[in-house]
């Protein structure tokens, strides 16, 4: 199977920032190659999770990273599907640093016909300095042929 | 900051802004709070169905074991999440969410917490959460 770049890359576009709570966050598309994915997620005032330090929410790191992975598997699998979480985990090393926004990078590492496994990491400025790391699975709906 | 549980839940509740974007309320009958949340479109990730998002269900998970420690711990600030798994049984409808906190440990540092989220019927949960909090020092 060999799809377009261009294809994934406008798919993975849309995808990224599409969703009503994807629009609602900010999200902005980053990068998209094979099997891994890309968004950010600017800083906003309403989005702060601790009004003592201004820091963005966690619950904001939960759905981009859960979206990311989403991106991450759609260039995995090379085309439009949709998936359903199964399960994720998220570890956050530090907090994300005051009125600062998060990028996401997720790794499709393997996917099989109805599962697919990922594992995504969270920075605010330095992507050697991680905020959170996630690993999900997910189970993929494949549009019938 | 100290003062009765529904000062302490209200106060969290209003100090968050993430927790008003989320549009997420809740009720204390004892020493039992429930989480509500209401649907909107903003909360929607599949629209074809449509679902809520499942960082949303995540989000909401994590912000009802936040706001069960602010009123068990008595502090108003937020404590520190260190890590949390999620686990999606069903899809999140268009319609009103609930979640409920069970604190399994709260030591000097480390709380352990569960939640269980549903829509319709409490026992068809829609998803679970288990996490670990670091707890801020309410003398601080």
């Amino acid at each position: 199977m060999s799809v377009d770049p261009e294809f994934i890359r406008q798919a993975s576009e849309a995808m990224a920032s599409n969703a009503p709570q994807a629009q609602a966050l900010g999200f902005r598309f980053v990068s998209v190659e094979p099997g891994r994915g890309s968004i950010q997620v600017p800083w906003r005032e309403d989005l702060v999770g601790d009004p003592d330090t201004g820091v963005i929410a966690g619950g904001v790191v939960t759905s981009l990273l859960d979206h990311t992975c989403g991106m991450a598997i759609i260039s995995a699998a090379q085309g439009f599907m949709s998936t359903a979480t199964l399960d994720l985990r998220i570890d956050y090393m530090r907090a994300a640093a005051p009125r600062a926004g998060v990028t996401a990078m997720a790794h499709c590492y393997k996917l099989t016909r109805s599962i697919a496994f990922v594992r995504a990491e969270a920075w605010d400025t330095d992507p050697s300095d991680l905020i959170a790391t996630a690993q999900g699975a997910f189970i993929i709906n494949r549009p019938a042929e | 900051m100290s003062g009765v549980p529904e000062q302490q839940l209200a106060a969290f509740l209003q100090r968050v802004p993430y927790i008003r974007f989320l549009g997420m309320r809740a009720e204390l009958n004892g020493d039992e709070m429930t989480a509500i949340l209401p649907f909107a479109d903003h909360l929607v990730g599949n629209t074809h169905l449509p679902a809520l998002h499942g960082g949303v269900i995540g989000a909401f998970l994590e912000a009802t074991a936040l706001a069960q420690l602010s009123v068990t711990q008595g502090s108003a600030k937020v404590h520190k999440t260190i890590d949390i798994t999620v686990e999606y049984l069903r899809p999140g409808r268009a319609q009103t969410t609930y979640a409920r906190a069970d604190l399994r440990k709260v030591g000097r540092r480390v709380a352990n917490v569960h939640v269980e989220a549903w829509q319709e019927a409490r026992d068809h949960p829609i998803a679970f959460l288990r996490g670990h909090f670091l707890l801020s020092d309410p003398t601080s």
